[in-house]
């Protein structure tokens, strides 16, 4: 196990290794920069001036130099200076963690809550008209983009309540706090909830046929005992699997959603330092983002192999 | 003396509801387990056997099957008429079941301890603690080596023999009246199967549970048995003890079924003797014949056999469904 554990560290910082090379090549590949842009829109034209700002934001050195210069500043913590407001990179991104994080643990909170039960409640009333109408809604969900379905469920709260679940000011009331995450979470989370729950549903279903199940059964455990305790535990394991690759896939559609529900978090942030060639943000965020996907795949693996004693013990 | 009977089956039919038609796996199969007694119920495979015991377990999965006549009295109480709830209190209980698969019976995810010791919580008023104990002790009555060790292993660190000990078990944990095991011995090793029929034996005559003994497996009736039921297409059609069964055997079926099985001195060539075959194919459940099910593949079969024939007692004790038991072919 321990030198599993090693192993499993090395590959995640290898990982992360390559990915920052590519982030930082990827970027320095998109035509024009900082620089440009400054120009563009200022009208400057005087290129002596452009050559100065350029230096004076390192975008003159060639790219290994440029990467070195990051790399070393990110292992002592230093991210650089945002080009736009010229505050530290980290105290851009900072505030902007508690945003995000909150609206990306609501997602995954509600499409695991909705999802696995519902789940289980279609397996186990396999071809009933419950199970038929949760994978009509499923099939719904996973066919609808997220920033379609953000925009229907604004327009439709804007019909009904005269409203509109979006940061404009600080919530005044814990209602309006809680709508003001929930409604996007959920908006974000229905796709992963819809998949999680038909993978729940298909995972019960092939479980619920074991032997083990009418074990269960034949030793007198009622119906609660035999779907959770001995049905569930082995139809997670796949389900807990696809739950960590849609995390990442949920980080992707928040981009979609905060732009959407005007949510001033990390995912709008990183659009808008695209658009202005703003390199410390966009690298030190798409780090934090990769480094998040990478750690969500290792506490998969560990779950796995808490849950399945397989796994932990080598079948 | 004969003992009381502690199970009585009567009349139970049970079908199933699928795309290829109504099958009736069970056709009004009637017999009685006396208390103490290990009684066989043997037939080849798709001939009802194991949907007689899970219809015994009222564990038939429904849809598509269905229990829709008969009576099942445990020690005099119907158990196709009490509720779900109160038959969920009989499981693993007063009665409880073997199946023929060690390897996919036990839950993978949960240690043996926790598997057996679920069933004394279910049915025992006792602590997490006295429980595990129960367990422990399970395992040493089933001659696991290290039984405090093996309760808390997962049941892929043990073999297929080993399994199918905890899975007895499980089903002794709560001392049932009696035990249904569905071919427990099928899916082992034939040396292994020798000691887990002994196992089953002795911890009958140990714990004075009466076994119900499904498998299609003759020699393992002549082993165990008493008293042994004969089934074929989903019915009934002999029951005998073993002895006047083995020496006289009246149902053509049954004689074919004896004649099938390879003896010793004839293997090794001291004796010239071919292994009979039963001409044809069991009929498929869904489109069964009108008369005898057997008809079609019976040497003695005559127009008679158009009707479906009574179970009769031509012998003391030995009844046979066939209009002409006993007649030589």
């Amino acid at each position: 196990m321990t030198a599993y554990l090693v192993r499993r560290v090395g590959l995640m910082l290898l990982t992360l290794l390559g990915i920052s090379i590519i982030i930082f090549v990827l970027l320095r590949l998109v035509p024009g920069n900082m620089v440009d842009i400054l120009f563009d829109s200022a009208g400057m034209v005087d290129p002596a001036e452009k050559t100065r700002i350029a230096a004076e934001l390192g975008l003159d050195k060639s790219i290994p130099e440029q990467y070195l210069v990051w790399i070393s500043g990110l292992l002592h913590g230093d991210l650089g200076f945002s080009y736009v407001s010229e505050k530290s990179a980290l105290r851009e991104i900072l505030p902007r963690i508690p945003v995000t994080a909150r609206l990306a643990l609501s997602a995954i909170a509600f499409a695991v809550l909705l999802g696995v039960p519902f789940g289980v409640i279609s397996a186990v009333r396999q071809n009933s008209a419950i199970d038929y109408g949760l994978r009509v809604i499923s099939l719904a969900g996973l066919s609808m983009p997220s920033f379609w379905l953000g925009l229907m469920v604004l327009m439709g709260f804007a019909a009904l309540t005269g409203t509109l679940p979006v940061y404009t000011e600080a919530p005044k009331t814990t209602l309006d706090a809680v709508l003001l995450v929930a409604v996007p979470a959920m908006t974000v989370g229905f796709r992963s909830s819809a998949l999680i729950m038909r993978l729940t549903r298909s995972a019960m279903l092939e479980v619920l046929r074991q032997d083990y199940v009418r074990t269960a059964r034949a030793k007198g455990a009622g119906a609660g005992r035999v779907n959770f305790h001995h049905a569930l535990r082995n139809a997670l394991l796949p389900v807990i699997t696809v739950i960590g690759l849609e995390t990442a896939f949920l980080i992707g559609g928040l981009i979609v959603t905060e732009t959407v529900f005007n949510i001033p978090g990390l995912a709008r942030f990183l659009v808008e330092s695209i658009r202005n060639r703003d390199y410390p943000i966009v690298q030190n965020l798409v780090m934090l983002t990769a480094f998040i996907v990478v750690m969500i795949n290792f506490l998969v693996d560990l779950l796995y192999a808490a849950l399945d004693p397989r796994v932990r013990l080598g079948a | 003396m004969i003992a009381d009977p502690i199970l009585e089956v009567e009349g139970l039919r049970t079908v199933f509801f699928t795309a290829a038609g109504l099958v009736r796996a069970v056709e009004d199969v009637s017999f009685t387990l006396r208390r103490g007694e290990v009684l066989a119920v043997v037939g080849e495979s798709g001939c009802g056997k194991s949907i007689t015991a899970l219809s015994l377990m009222r564990l038939v999965p429904t849809p598509p099957g269905r229990i829709v006549a008969g009576t099942v009295k445990l020690a005099g109480r119907d158990l196709l008429a009490i509720s779900e709830a109160e038959m969920r209190d009989v499981r693993g209980n007063a009665m409880s079941m073997i199946f023929q698969e060690p390897m996919t019976s036990l839950n993978p995810v949960l240690t043996i301890g926790d598997q057996i010791a679920e069933t004394v919580r279910l049915h025992r008023k006792v602590t997490r603690a006295q429980a595990w104990d129960r367990a422990v002790e399970m395992l040493r009555l089933v001659r696991i080596p290290e039984p405090a060790q093996r309760a808390r292993e997962y049941p892929h660190q043990l073999s297929g023999g080993m399994r199918q000990r905890a899975m007895i078990a499980i089903a002794l944990a709560c001392d049932p009246q009696v035990l249904i095991a569905d071919e427990p011995t099928t899916a082992l090793d034939v040396t292994i199967q020798a000691q887990i029929l002994d196992l089953i034996l002795q911890l009958q005559r140990e714990t004075g549970t009466s076994v119900l003994l499904i498998t299609h497996d003759l020699g393992v009736v002549a082993e165990t048995a008493q008293r042994v039921v004969v089934m074929y297409a989903g019915r009934k059609i002999e029951e005998a003890t073993v002895e006047d069964l083995f020496e006289f055997p009246l149902h053509p079926y049954t004689n074919g079924l004896l004649g099938s099985i390879p003896h010793l001195a004839a293997i090794s060539g001291a004796v010239a003797e071919r292994l009979q075959e039963i001409p044809g194919m069991v009929p498929a459940l869904s489109n069964l014949p009108a008369g005898c099910a057997f008809a079609a593949r019976c040497a003695r079969a005559d127009d008679k056999c158009n009707d479906v024939p009574p179970l009769v007692e031509l012998r003391p004790d030995h009844i046979v469904a066939c209009w002409h038991a006993g007649a030589t072919p």
